[in-house]
């Protein structure tokens, strides 16, 4: 009995040996944002590094005297909330017609998307950019917007899930006179829920933290996302450490609020697609 | 059972297809072809020559340009080294945490945790933990593993580590993500093979080696083929952390892409290394497929 009492304290030991060194960068992250600029470097090799000896929330004020942080936010959320709620639309409908109605073209076009799928952002970046440029359209929230709505992972998601809901339901719904549209958003909507959860949390971990398209289409404060915000802090001499780890904890704040109420549909959701 | 006419399914099916499709070929498609057309061409932004079709000429001089090998190079090294690292540690600690335990909802949690943070974000972080002061927090604790022996270095500045730096970097952000993938996978497994082994006589390992691996066999080839090409598109950690630098030992294809098209103007150069990108990848989701069959039959 004590033999095995031992095993259980030595698995826990291990565990929370492994996952320290998971949250030692974010502890550190936490400590220094609360401790004056100096003992941020002075206090990396103590317990100091990451419990500081006492709070110190300057930094924090620095960052929204430094920074139109509030501004930043929104900009985020307004670009990844159009993202999402667009892209749900867009691609669900897609999908719908690509699952379940008759029309010519239609195996054409599955084909296509699903070629689509392996051409990675990255390499169409560029050539997207100077596209855009040409058409003088650059720096505002559409131009971060639009070019992430239809997207063919999103569509394959939905395309998947529809064919694998029982056609019964849709069948009995045109039976009793509904027509296609009245199907997809009273039977098959409802239905799909998981679906839809999946493909938002999927879209939104992709676009959270996006850096690259920010930072070649966009050159004013007033429409840039939170991740090209810390590069400003990271750029402007003399490097303030404090500041930088505080606005740091602040932007990752929100995303670990809703992260920790939706853990489950997170974890499900890059389960079935291995996708962040 | 009124059917609708099939005209007006057509109709419908066409409507629904309509956003979705404008999109794909807008943001996708075109500029994907624009990339393989001026990639053709001498096309150079504020260049007074007239654009002219040069053929493959920035193909050939890709072959001979150091800056792009290197990139290359780098690239295939992230991949060799992340890709084993990173498999091998997050099937560890899915097999570790796929068991009955108490609290192992917490510590998967803290274990996907780096998966939600910006990229941007880490890279700054890691900065400060590769901090080349003798106190910085990673000199500091290898000169405590080394009993003293380490010499304090300034990482991201140094030849030799810079890269290694950020694939440590980039391994802790992502490791949770393989975790999760191949924890769900091990969660599938049918719990009558493992009893069939057991009353077979099979031991732990024996049965890690016969059900465990070959059930998990479509997830863990899924997750490697994604890393590599993750490992591929490498991009937001180089441009933070190091710049490339020191002397390009850091920098990565897709980096090299963005500094010629967009900080240098080369836009015909920028393009071709965006279509030898493209290729990489391409043969890589190739190989994965032909995985994939083989399992089938």
């Amino acid at each position: 009995m004590h033999r095995k009492r031992l095993w259980i304290v030595l698995d826990y030991l291990l565990l929370s040996a492994a996952a320290l060194l998971f949250i030692a960068p974010v502890l550190f992250m936490v400590a220094g944002s609360l401790k004056p600029d100096a003992r941020v470097l002075s206090e990396m090799d103590s317990l100091r590094a990451v419990l500081p000896a006492q709070l110190d929330w300057q930094n924090y004020r620095d960052v929204f005297a430094r920074i139109p942080f509030g501004r930043y936010l929104w900009n985020s959320a307004l670009i990844n909330g159009l993202i999402v709620g667009l892209g749900l639309i867009v691609n669900a409908l897609a999908a719908y017609a690509l699952a379940r109605l008759q029309w010519r073209g239609r195996t054409l076009i599955l084909a296509g998307v699903l070629a689509l799928l392996i051409i990675p952002f990255e390499a169409i970046a560029v050539p997207l950019f100077y596209q855009l440029s040409a058409l003088g359209w650059r720096n505002d929230y559409l131009v971060q917007v639009f070019p992430f709505v239809a997207n063919p992972l999103a569509i394959y998601l939905f395309y998947s899930f529809f064919l694998g809901l029982p056609r019964e339901l849709e069948e009995a719904a045109r039976v009793d006179g509904a027509g296609i549209l009245r199907t997809f958003f009273a039977i098959v909507i409802p239905n799909a829920k998981p679906v839809f959860a999946t493909v938002a949390i999927v879209t939104f971990l992709l676009y959270w933290g996006m850096y690259l398209w920010p930072l070649l289409m966009t050159v004013d404060d007033g429409v840039r996302p939170l991740p090209l915000a810390i590069a400003t802090f990271y750029t402007l001499p003399p490097v303030q450490w404090g500041d930088i780890l505080a606005f740091g904890v602040m932007m990752v704040l929100p995303v670990l609020v809703i992260f920790i109420a939706f853990q489950p549909w997170f974890v499900r959701g890059v389960a079935t697609t291995g996708i962040k | 059972m009124t059917r609708r006419t099939p005209t007006s399914e057509h109709t419908i099916a066409w409507l629904f297809m309509a956003p979705g499709l404008l999109g794909l070929t807008l943001f996708i498609l075109v500029p994907f072809f624009l990339a393989i057309v001026l990639s053709f061409t001498n096309t150079r932004l504020g260049s007074p020559l007239p654009v002219e079709w040069v053929g493959v000429r920035e193909y050939v001089r890709l072959l001979g340009d150091s800056e792009f090998l290197r990139a290359m190079f780098n690239n295939l090294l992230f991949a060799l080294v992340v890709v084993p690292v990173q498999t091998l540690l997050a099937l560890g600690l899915a097999v570790y945490l796929n068991r009955p335990l108490r609290g192992r909802a917490v510590f998967r949690t803290l274990f996907f945790m780096p998966v939600v943070f910006p990229l941007s974000l880490i890279a700054v972080v890691w900065i400060l933990i590769y901090s080349p002061d003798a106190n910085g927090l990673m000199n500091h604790v290898l000169r405590v593993m080394s009993l003293g022996h380490w010499q304090a270095r300034d990482f991201l500045h140094d030849p030799l580590w810079a890269l290694p730096a950020v694939m440590l970097t980039s391994i802790w952000q992502g490791v949770g993500l393989q975790m999760v993938v191949l924890l769900a996978a091990l969660q599938a497994i049918p719990g009558e093979l493992y009893e069939a082994a057991a009353i077979d006589g099979a031991r732990a390992w024996q049965r890690f080696r016969h059900v465990t691996l070959p059930q998990l066999r479509n997830a863990l080839v899924f997750v490697v083929i994604v890393t590599t090409i993750l490992a591929f598109r490498v991009f937001d950690q180089v441009r933070i952390m190091t710049q490339g630098g020191p002397e390009n030992h850091s920098a990565t294809v897709v980096f090299a892409a963005v500094q010629a098209a967009f900080d240098r103007a080369q836009v015909a150069r920028g393009m071709a290394m965006s279509v030898v990108f493209f290729l990489v990848v391409l043969a890589i989701t190739l190989v994965q497929r032909k995985l994939f069959k083989q399992t089938r039959s």
